[in-house]
């Protein structure tokens, strides 16, 4: 069997994992600590960032541009795909005029 | 005898209404089930593989992720630890939802596990807000539609990548990190949000310079929720002020 398929076979154990053992966990508990309830509900914000911020950091003008873009977009209106247009709209266009 | 109380008609019910609300997220999802199947092939992937992927992964953002570090000749067991570091919030969202399914069978549960991803999740806690309860027919009346679509869309996107001309110039090689950032904006009416992201960016940056890639992303991820757990609960919402 190739890597390739290695990788794709764990990844899709990994993530089953991380989707029914958060209640296997959980379950064996009565409370659940504050700081771990808080630490939890960092989760998505905090590893979601750290897929943009190196991004955008080695984008140019018409990259960063577009983040900036769409997520003001974002912070206003609300909804992936307004902002999610936008962007790549803005990423088009300026990538067309400056490269 | 009542007709309109026997199972089968409720059961049936259930699943058109869960069905329903699993209608605009495969409108939502199609884009980025062609463009990840478009990407997967572009990486390097098989159409069979980047189908696969989607089928039994079926994690948008982690396979996004995986894809990308095919690209890079990192060792296989890092890029399957990058995907399960992506996917690490399903244990929360895994906690949360378990409450409100203490009454399905075991299979029901290692089954519908399966199929947590975020609007699934969002949709069974909104349901229970509503004063509903979350039955297994609503749960995968919801849930088939959009995984079937999701492996169909990336398989056709595989399949038909090399429609897509120059992929640069159509902006489709940054497309992701602006569809990562609609994720971060969406959560960002959580307590904390604005530090542990400011903290994320900055720590995965000095982490992507001086340590690389792909633990920019579980260091950067870690200094975000130790800087969470460690806010005094007073400050947290639902604390005293």
């Amino acid at each position: 069997m190739s890597g390739t398929l290695w990788i794709i076979l764990g990844g899709a154990v990994m993530t089953y994992l991380a989707r029914i053992g958060g209640h296997l966990v959980l379950s064996r508990f009565e409370r659940i600590h504050p700081r771990v309830e808080a630490g939890l509900n960092a989760v998505p914000a905090a590893v979601l960032t750290t897929l943009v911020a190196p991004a955008a950091m080695n984008g140019g003008v018409p990259e960063i541009a577009s983040l900036v873009v769409a997520g003001t977009v974002a912070w206003f209106w609300g909804g992936m795909m307004p902002m999610f247009l936008t962007g790549g709209v803005v990423l088009i266009a300026l990538r067309q005029l400056l490269g | 005898m009542s007709i309109e109380h026997s199972p089968n008609r409720t059961t049936r019910r259930d699943m058109i209404a869960g069905a329903r609300l699993g209608v605009p997220v495969i409108f939502a999802s199609a884009p980025f089930a062609i463009l990840f199947g478009a990407l997967a092939v572009d990486n390097g992937l098989s159409v069979g593989e980047a189908t696969l992927m989607s089928a039994a992964i079926y994690g948008g953002a982690s396979q996004m992720v995986g894809i990308e570090l095919f690209g890079h000749k990192i060792a296989p067991w890092l890029v399957v630890f990058s995907i399960f570091a992506v996917n690490f919030r399903h244990v929360l969202y895994s906690a949360a939802v378990g409450r409100r399914i203490g009454h399905w069978s075991f299979i029901e549960k290692a089954v519908g596990f399966f199929f947590l991803v975020d609007p699934q999740y969002a949709e069974a806690e909104r349901r229970i807000e509503h004063g509903g309860s979350v039955g297994f027919a609503w749960y995968m009346g919801m849930a088939l539609p959009i995984y079937v679509c999701w492996v169909v869309e990336s398989g056709l996107g595989a399949a038909f990548s090399r429609l897509l001309p120059d992929t640069k110039a159509l902006g489709i090689d940054f497309l992701l990190p602006i569809y990562f950032l609609g994720l971060v904006m969406g959560f960002r009416t959580r307590s904390f949000w604005f530090p542990v992201v400011a903290v994320s960016a900055v720590a995965s940056i000095v982490a992507f310079k001086f340590v690389g890639s792909p633990w920019h992303v579980s260091l950067g991820a870690a200094a975000g929720v130790a800087l969470a757990a460690s806010m005094p609960p007073s400050s947290r919402p639902g604390g005293r002020r």
